[in-house]
C-alpha cells in the first residue's frame, strides 16, 4: 500500500530542474503544482512534504488520549461508583475515539473524519491483537519461570516427586522424551505419504488427484479431538492398550494433511520449463521428481515438514485419548502409556497444588520455546523461493558444473570417464565458467 | 483418509440407530441408560463458535486491513510472521492463559454486562445474579461460555486474519491507484476498492475460522464447566461442546459409550466439514476474480 501512496506523490512532485516560469519548457505545468496555475505566485518553489504522517494528526492523537484518561480516571475515582481495569480501559478507548472524533470534526470535512477514525480504529485493533500475543507468550513464561529456574526440571522425571513436594524435585524430561519418540514416528509415517502424496498431485493431476485433493481439504477440517477418538476407538477394538506409538498415529493424522498442502502448494510453483527440459533430455517422471521437482523445491518441502511438526507437536487432544499419562520414563512406543509436553502440562493444571500449576507453566513454556525455535527455522529455511540459492549453495553448483565439464573434456580426450580432481591437473584448463545465476 | 470418515460413521451408526430421533433433540448424556443427544453440547458448541467469531471477525479484519493498508513497508514481514506464529502456538498454551489469566479481568466486565445491558438482552442475563446484592460474587460468570468464546477467537483470529490479507494485498493496483487518483481518501479507497475485492476472503476467512472455533477442544476443556442442558446465557456460568464432552468422558466410557461419543463425533466432523467446504469454495471463487467486481 505504501508504495501506492508514494508513486501517488512522486507524480505531483515537481521536477526539480524545470523552471516552472518558463511556459516554453514545461507544456503541462497546469496540472503539475497548484504554483503553477498561478503565474503571478513566481518565486522559489517551496518543496512540498511527502510525510504521510502531519504534525496536527499527532498533537489530536496525544490530545484525546490525554483527556480520554483523565476523564475516565475522574468518572472512576469521583464521579461513578465503577471498578475494574478492563472497564477503565474500555471506557477510556471509547472516550478517546470520540474525543479524537470531535477533534477533527472541528477542522476537517466529513470523508476526512471519516478516514482518521477508521484509520485510529485498525491500528487499535492490530495493536489489541499483537498485544494478546504478547500477553500469552509473557504471561506463559512469567508463571513458568520459578520450576525453569530449577536444574533438575529437565534431567529429571515426575516418579519421584509426591503431590507436596516442592519445585526442586521432579522434571519433565520424560515429557521431553515422549514428546520427541511420538514427534519421530510421527515424522516417519508423514514425511514420505504426505510428499509422496503432495507429488502425486502435482504430477498426475486428474479426476482421481482431484478427489485425493477433496480428502486432503476435508482432512484439513477434522476437529483433532475426533482424530484422537478414532485412534482410540481402534486401540479399545482391537485389544491394543494405550501407548505412545498409538499417539504417534493420531499425531500423524492431524499433521498429514498438513503437510500434503503446504507441499502440494510449494511443488506446483516448480517451474515447468526445469521439468520439461528433464523430460526432453529423456528422463521419465520419476527421475524427474527426484532429480530436479525435488531439489528444486526443497526448501520449501521442509518448511511444509517443520510447520507440521510444529502443529504436531502442540496438539494436545489426541494425545490425552491416545497416550495415558505417565509420571516416569518410558523409552518404549509401543508398550505401556506415554506423555508428551502438551499433555503433562494438561495434567498438571488440572491439580489443585500450586506447585504443580508452576510446573505446568514451565512445561508449557518449554513447548513454546520449542514450536517457536521449529517456526522460525521454518522461515529461515522457507524464506526462499524454489530454485533460489544461498551463496554456499550457488558455489557449489558451480564446482559441480566446472567437475561435470572436466569429465566431458576428460571423455573427449579419451581420459576414463569419471575422472574427477585428481586428473585435473593433467587436463588443459576449461574454459572459465561464470557462476550461472539461476533466473 | 476417507476411512476416518467411514469408520467413525460405522461405529456411530450403532448409537444414532439406538437411540433414533431424540440422539437429534435430547439434552442429557446418558448412552448407557439409553437417554442422550447431542442437543445440548452441540448448541453449546455452536454457541461457543459464534461468540469466538463475535470477537474474532473485528479484530482480524482490522489486523489484516492493517498489515496490507497502513503497516509500515519495513515491519509488514515482521507483522506477517507474528501473526503466523500466533497461529502455531499450542491451544494449550492458550487454554492457560484464558483460565488463569483472562477469567479474572473479564469477570467485572461479564457483572457488568450482565447488569445493564441483560435486563434488555436476554443473553446476557443471568440466573442467580441479583444487581441489587452487594454481596453477590463473580463465580456465577466464571467458567462461561463468553470466556471460553473470548479464547477461542484469539485463536483463530491468525488464521482468519492471514486469509482476508491475503485476499486484500491481491486487490489490483490500478483500482486503487485509481481511487486514490480521483481524491479518495485512504479509508474511501478501502471500503470502495479494497473490501469489494477481498469480500469473498472476508466471508471464506471467517467461515474457516468458524470451522476451527467448532472444534477447539483443549481451551474450551480447561475453561468451561460442562452442564447437560442448552445454555444460551453466554455470560452463566456453565456450557459444554462436543469435543470437551468427548474429553471428559472418552475415560470411563463402555463399549456402547464409545459409539454414543462417536456419533457426537460424527455430527461434529459433518458440520465442520460443511462449513470448512464453503469457506474453501468462496474463498477459491473469491481468489480466481469472478466475485472481486
Amino acid at each position: 500500500m505504501t508504495d501506492v501512496l508514494s508513486r501517488t506523490e512522486q507524480v505531483t512532485q515537481t521536477p526539480p530542474d524545470v523552471p516552472l516560469t518558463d511556459p516554453e519548457a514545461a507544456p503541462a505545468k497546469t496540472t503539475w503544482t497548484r504554483a503553477g496555475n498561478d503565474p503571478g505566485a513566481a518565486g522559489p518553489e517551496v518543496r512540498r512534504s511527502t510525510a504521510t504522517i502531519r504534525a496536527v494528526d499527532i498533537i489530536r492523537l496525544i490530545g484525546s488520549a490525554l483527556a480520554a484518561v483523565g476523564f475516565t480516571s475522574w468518572l472512576f475515582f469521583f464521579a461513578l461508583p465503577l471498578e475494574g481495569e478492563l472497564g477503565f480501559v474500555l471506557i477510556s478507548y471509547g472516550m478517546f475515539l470520540l474525543l479524537f472524533g470531535i477533534l477533527t470534526a472541528f477542522d476537517e470535512n466529513r470523508p476526512t473524519v471519516r478516514d482518521r477514525m477508521a484509520s485510529v480504529v485498525m491500528h487499535s485493533l492490530a495493536f489489541m491483537l499483537l498485544l494478546a500475543l504478547f500477553s500469552v507468550v509473557i504471561y506463559t513464561f512469567g508463571r513458568g519461570l520459578e520450576p525453569l529456574g530449577f536444574f533438575n526440571f529437565f534431567t529429571e522425571d515426575m516418579s519421584n516427586a509426591g503431590p507436596l513436594d516442592g519445585l526442586d524435585r521432579g522434571g519433565v524430561l520424560h515429557a521431553v522424551v515422549g514428546t520427541l519418540i511420538m514427534i519421530a514416528i510421527a515424522l516417519i509415517l508423514t514425511v514420505p505419504l504426505g510428499i509422496l502424496t503432495a507429488v502425486f498431485l502435482t504430477e498426475y493431476p486428474g479426476p482421481f488427484a482431484r478427489f485425493v485433493r477433496t480428502v486432503v481439504e476435508a482432512m484439513t477440517a477434522l476437529p483433532s479431538i475426533v482424530a484422537g477418538l478414532f485412534v482410540y476407538a481402534i486401540i479399545v477394538q482391537f485389544g491394543f492398550t494405550r501407548s505412545g506409538f498409538a499417539a504417534a498415529c493420531a499425531i500423524t493424522v492431524m499433521m498429514l494433511p498438513i503437510v500434503v498442502r503446504s507441499a502440494d502448494v510449494v511443488l506446483r510453483l516448480v517451474p515447468s520449463s526445469l521439468k520439461e527440459a528433464a523430460r526432453a533430455l529423456g528422463a521419465s517422471t520419476w527421475r524427474t521428481v527426484w532429480t530436479v521437482t525435488m531439489p528444486t523445491a526443497r526448501s520449501g518441502l521442509t518448511t511444509a515438514v517443520i510447520l507440521g511438526t510444529a502443529r504436531g507437536i502442540g496438539e494436545t487432544s489426541p494425545v490425552l485419548l491416545t497416550a495415558g499419562a505417565t509420571t516416569f520414563f518410558n523409552f518404549n512406543p509401543f508398550s505401556g502409556p506415554m506423555t508428551s509436553l502438551p499433555l503433562t502440562t494438561f495434567t498438571f493444571v488440572k491439580s489443585p497444588e500450586l506447585n504443580f500449576i508452576a510446573r505446568g507453566f514451565g512445561t508449557a513454556a518449554v513447548l513454546m520455546v520449542v514450536v517457536v525455535v521449529l517456526f522460525l527455522a521454518a522461515r529461515a529455511i522457507g524464506g526462499r523461493g524454489p530454485g533460489q540459492l544461498s551463496p554456499r549453495q550457488q558455489r557449489r553448483r558451480t564446482s559441480a558444473s566446472r567437475d561435470d565439464d572436466y569429465r566431458f573434456r576428460g571423455r573427449e580426450l579419451g581420459v576414463a570417464a569419471g575422472a574427477k580432481s585428481r586428473k585435473r591437473a593433467a587436463l588443459p584448463p576449461p574454459e572459465p565458467i561464470a557462476p550461472s545465476k539461476k533466473e | 483418509m476417507t476411512l476416518v470418515g467411514l469408520f467413525l460413521l460405522l461405529r456411530g451408526f450403532e448409537a444414532i440407530q439406538a437411540a433414533g430421533p431424540s440422539f437429534i433433540t435430547e439434552q442429557a448424556w446418558d448412552p448407557n441408560s439409553g437417554k442422550f443427544g447431542i442437543a445440548a453440547v452441540f448448541m453449546g458448541t455452536v454457541f461457543i463458535a459464534l461468540t469466538a467469531i463475535f470477537f474474532a471477525l473485528p479484530l482480524s479484519f482490522g489486523t489484516a486491513l492493517y498489515i496490507s493498508e497502513y503497516a509500515p513497508e519495513r515491519i509488514k514481514p515482521l507483522l506477517v510472521t507474528t501473526v503466523d506464529l500466533m497461529a502455531a502456538i499450542p491451544s494449550i498454551v492458550y487454554g492457560l492463559w484464558g483460565f488463569f489469566f483472562l477469567s479474572p479481568i473479564i469477570l467485572p466486565l461479564s457483572q457488568w454486562l450482565a447488569t445493564f445491558i441483560g435486563p434488555w438482552f436476554p443473553p446476557f442475563s443471568v440466573s442467580g445474579f441479583d444487581p441489587n446484592d452487594p454481596l453477590a460474587t463473580l463465580t456465577v460468570f466464571s467458567a462461561s461460555t463468553f470466556i471460553a468464546g473470548i479464547v477461542v477467537a484469539l485463536m483463530v483470529a491468525p488464521i482468519t486474519s492471514s486469509i482476508m490479507r491475503e485476499v486484500f494485498q491481491q486487490a489490483p493496483l490500478g483500482e486503487r491507484e485509481g481511487a486514490l487518483a480521483l481524491g479518495a481518501t485512504k479509508w474511501g479507497m478501502i471500503t470502495s476498492v479494497v473490501i469489494p475485492f477481498g469480500r469473498g476472503g472476508i466471508i471464506g476467512g471467517t467461515m474457516l475460522g468458524l470451522g476451527r472455533s467448532l472444534g477447539e477442544t483443549i481451551a474450551v476443556f480447561l475453561i468451561i464447566s460442562p452442564v447437560f442442558v442448552i445454555q444460551p446465557l453466554i455470560l452463566e456460568k456453565g456450557g459444554n461442546s462436543i469435543s470437551a464432552l468427548i474429553a471428559l468422558r472418552y475415560n470411563e466410557a463402555s463399549g456402547f459409550e464409545i459409539s454414543a461419543l462417536m456419533a457426537a463425533g460424527l455430527a461434529l466432523f459433518i458440520v465442520t466439514l460443511i462449513v470448512n467446504f464453503g469457506a474453501s469454495t468462496i474463498v477459491a471463487r473469491s481468489r480466481s476474480g469472478s466475485l472481486g467486481d
